[in-house]
């Protein structure tokens, strides 16, 4: 694909579910399932209360929209003491429509306020390129403030190996 | 910062162009968790809060917390609107003030 060509985004955000993906979902559901009858302990879905609050001030009685916010973080990692991320979004950034802020939270860290990253018109791009601490395995969360008030929220799980130390 | 913060930006640029910016500090980035041999805790010590401006006017600022790696690097992008300076404010616990102004060569 070529990076950053409009047609190719578009035609990705229009697709609907075909009859592939429906199997697809239902087989990986399964899977999940049979998963978490095994496994329980290492449930990365678990969101500590801090996270639940620190959400919960954020978006107040706002409902956010699910996804939109391209997350590049690493499936799994050695070490929880340097995790790199990249969080981004599509916008024209202009006055009428562009992105307030991206928060990023933990949701297994002692604290779920990781940051906040705040852009402006001159920012010209929503992205940034940053380096965490996890201290466990565990779902990132990252809202995205957007000029007309919408929220959207995205989820990247990491799989860690070492816990961040004293996070 | 007991070593300056490194700074990377294109060699040269030209007015509307997005450009990527990027930072690294050096700093310990305490979380406050932590506890010494003597089982003391260790006061937090972070940078919190991270600005850029271009000739005065917001570009991009981020506030951190503990979850935050240490020797925090951020990349963010500024959309030249001519020629000028950025000037970058990385701002800690103990009240240091660390203040990079970096001029853009606008072709």
């Amino acid at each position: 694909m070529t990076p950053g060509n409009p047609a190719m985004m578009n035609r990705k955000r229009v697709r609907v579910f075909g009859r592939r993906d429906v199997l697809l979902g239902a087989g990986a559901a399964a899977f999940v399932v049979a998963f978490l009858k095994t496994a329980p302990a290492a449930d990365a879905n678990k969101k500590s209360d801090e996270f639940q609050a620190a959400l919960k001030a954020l978006l107040g009685e706002a409902k956010p929209v699910s996804g939109g916010i391209e997350m590049d973080l690493p499936d799994a990692v050695e070490n929880g003491d340097y995790v790199p991320l990249s969080l981004s979004l599509e916008s024209p950034m202009t006055e009428e429509n562009h992105v307030k802020a991206i928060h990023l939270f933990s949701t297994a860290n002692p604290r779920a306020d990781v940051a906040t990253y705040r852009f402006t018109l001159l920012s010209g791009k929503a992205r940034v390129i940053s380096r965490m601490r996890l201290a466990m395995t565990q779902e990132v969360i990252a809202v995205a403030e957007l000029s007309n008030g919408t929220f959207l929220m995205s989820g990247h799980t990491v799989d860690v190996k070492i816990g961040g130390c004293g996070i | 910062m007991k070593k300056p913060p490194r700074i990377k930006i294109p060699e040269s640029t030209h007015v509307g162009e997005v450009i990527e910016i990027k930072t690294l500090a050096t700093h310990i980035m305490e979380t406050g968790n932590r506890k010494d041999a003597k089982g003391k805790r260790i006061p937090r010590d972070i940078i919190h809060t991270f600005t850029a401006t271009f000739e005065g006017k917001p570009v991009f600022s981020a506030e951190l917390g503990p979850g935050i790696a240490a020797n925090p690097y951020i990349a963010f992008y500024l959309k030249v609107p001519g020629p000028g300076s950025l000037k970058l404010t990385w701002i800690d616990d103990s009240g240091t003030k660390t203040v990079e102004t970096v001029p853009l060569n606008v072709v």
